[in-house]
């Protein structure tokens, strides 16, 4: 047995152990806490949100999506400077096939009025901001990976996600001045489940969509400019 | 019936899992492993997590598989042989 062989086993005995404790000192389907219980009961009336998942992620938990949203900016700033600019010698890609160019035509409406329609309704029904967002940049990826020629404009891709993150906080600092609480509901609650409802919520989630999907946008973008390096 | 698709999703999720281990195609293990977060996807919807798996659905399927495949190019484990038999 080799090194790589013996760490894999010990590496699953732990795991399994973990598991194990886990199983044996956990009550099975109990829930452990009461804060589960209380979201799903006060969520609709303090929030006004039909989907709870968005109340916990912007409202009770608002703080900690700001935090998701910079490990995202992190990760693509740490990739976009890895990967570096492109090098404007080497010769492009050649176009692709015949069936991805005319998927790419056809889906590129449908795919942006569905991550549109996700991020919009997120707090009523499930999605939101991050799977829009993915959505959206696949809508915007897609023609680059039919037509490689086409230039990504990063420069807009990098405003769009420097003014969703600024867009965020700012909200978050009005709520902080206004009510007291960093990233707190604004404008009340509207009627439960209409589209324009849950006062700040939809607000926060098009700027995490659009944040979201700017960024993965511009990543994929970059991936795919740089070549494979022989 | 809940059980069978639940049963047929773990079963797809582990077989795409190992096929994922042995293939020695990179670019389809690539795609096996995008295969392993669709089933997770319908496994998600079973147990009532439909956010989790729009999630799983959006990033695990999509994103994860074009930005592996992206890395694979990069780094020079998947090439294009149809156009370098051309240039040469």
């Amino acid at each position: 047995m080799n090194l790589r062989e013996i760490s894999g086993l010990i590496f699953i005995i732990g795991l399994g152990f973990l598991l194990g404790a886990v199983f044996k000192c956990l009550p099975y389907g109990e829930p452990i806490t009461g804060v589960g219980q209380t979201i799903t009961a006060l969520a609709p009336i303090e929030v006004g949100t039909t989907n709870i998942v968005a109340s916990v992620l912007l409202a009770y938990r608002g703080l900690d999506t700001l935090g998701e949203l910079t490990v995202l900016f992190v990760a693509a700033t740490a990739i976009g400077m890895v990967l570096g600019q492109r090098d404007p010698e080497i010769s492009s890609q050649p176009e692709a096939g015949f069936i991805l160019k005319t998927a790419a035509n056809i889906l590129f409406p449908f795919l942006i009025i569905l991550g549109a329609y996700i991020i919009l309704h997120g707090h009523l029904t499930p999605g939101g901001g991050f799977q829009g967002g993915a959505i959206l940049a696949a809508a915007f990826f897609i023609p680059i990976l039919a037509t490689p020629a086409s230039p990504f404009n990063h420069h807009i891709s990098s405003l769009i996600e420097g003014f969703a993150g600024v867009a965020f906080i700012i909200i978050g600092l009005l709520a902080l001045f206004g009510k007291g609480y960093f990233l707190a509901p604004l404008f009340g609650t509207g009627e439960v489940g209409h589209l324009f409802s849950a006062g700040s919520l939809p607000l926060l989630y098009l700027a995490v969509g659009l944040k979201v999907g700017a960024e993965l946008a511009g990543l994929l973008a970059r991936l795919q400019e740089t070549e494979a390096s022989d | 019936m809940l059980f069978w698709i639940a049963l047929i999703s773990v079963v797809v999720m582990l077989s795409a899992a190992f096929a994922t281990l042995f293939i020695r195609n990179y670019l389809a293990a690539v795609a096996a492993i995008s295969v392993v977060s669709l089933a997770l996807s319908v496994l998600f919807v079973v147990l009532q997590a439909p956010d989790v798996a729009l999630t799983e659905a959006a990033v695990g399927t999509g994103v994860t598989g074009v930005i592996l495949a992206l890395t694979l190019r990069r780094v020079g484990l998947w090439k294009i042989e149809k156009n370098q038999q051309k240039e040469t």
